[in-house]
């Protein structure tokens, strides 16, 4: 498995490279919008990567609950932060496009404003998982998964049944899209989703190898120099 | 600011987030392979 990290980080970044020239040169530009459109293929991946990431959160938040595996609090721990991280992309690039299109960076409608509460929820939880000291941080950080999850839905169907002024999504609510478009958008989401999976692979080893050296750590302390148990 | 510049800005922001992040998984891997250093000169006690 080791062997075929390095393997598959060079893959990744093929594929990268290959969806950012597609982005930025194969995709037809948009005529309303122009180049400023092309933010899209890095804005909609991202927020459907995250996404992704929450509900993995929310599964292994479940399993942890249920069978208390400290493997599943791990996978928590890790698809919440990396999820976090691409949940700040979704944040940083939408206001980007805001600006030239609708003339201003922010406005406080449904979808914003829950994107905005829902990256809020799982700073929180990461906050949680820092800087609490209590044994029961993972069951009470797992609860607040479950309870955070439920925004996920939340934020996706908010363009449905609330008026917003963002626009409508590409699959699924009714709207179209240049095939060639939906096909540069796929691309970029699968390559942002093998980065995320490579990320939380090696995020996962990191944590595992933390508590290993904690536990190591907690052992030497019950020690005494001569080698007895205090 | 163009529309080339806001392009710009979003995909060089996006990749500033997630090299920053990669940049704190390796630094803490550094800090932890130091404390693994650390445990091995210990050594063994029991």
């Amino acid at each position: 498995m080791k062997k075929a990290f390095p393997i598959l980080g060079v893959l990744t970044a093929i594929l990268l490279s290959y969806a950012l020239y597609m982005a930025l040169v194969w995709a037809p530009t948009e005529k309303t919008m122009g180049n400023v459109q092309r933010i899209f293929y890095y804005h909609v991946p991202s927020a459907w990567t995250a996404f992704i990431l929450f509900f993995v959160n929310f599964g292994a938040s479940i399993v942890y609950l249920i069978k208390r595996k400290p493997a599943a609090d791990i996978v928590a721990l890790v698809s919440a932060e990396v999820g976090v991280v691409f949940c700040s992309v979704v944040l940083v690039t939408g206001p980007i496009w805001a600006r030239p299109v609708w003339g201003i960076w922010w406005t406080w409608d449904m979808r914003l404003t829950s994107t905005l509460v829902l990256w809020l929820i799982y700073v929180s939880y990461l906050f949680l998982r820092r800087f609490s000291s209590s044994g029961e941080t993972p069951t009470l950080a797992a609860a607040l998964a479950v309870l955070g999850a439920l925004c996920v839905p939340f934020v996706y169907f908010s363009i449905w049944f609330f008026r917003t002024q963002h626009p409508q999504p590409v699959m699924g609510g009714g709207g179209s899209i240049d095939p060639r478009m939906l096909h540069v958008l796929l691309i970029n989401w699968l390559a942002f989703s093998c980065f995320a999976l490579l990320v939380c692979w090696s995020r996962y080893r990191l944590e595992k190898l933390q508590r290993d050296v904690d536990q190591a750590h907690a052992l030497e302390s019950l020690m005494d120099p001569r080698g007895s148990i205090r | 600011m163009s529309g080339n510049g806001y392009l710009f800005a979003a995909y060089a922001v996006t990749w500033i987030i997630h090299i920053t992040y990669l940049g704190t998984i390796v630094r803490r891997y550094k800090r932890l392979q130091g404390e693994i250093e650390a445990l091995k000169k210990t050594g063994p006690r029991s």
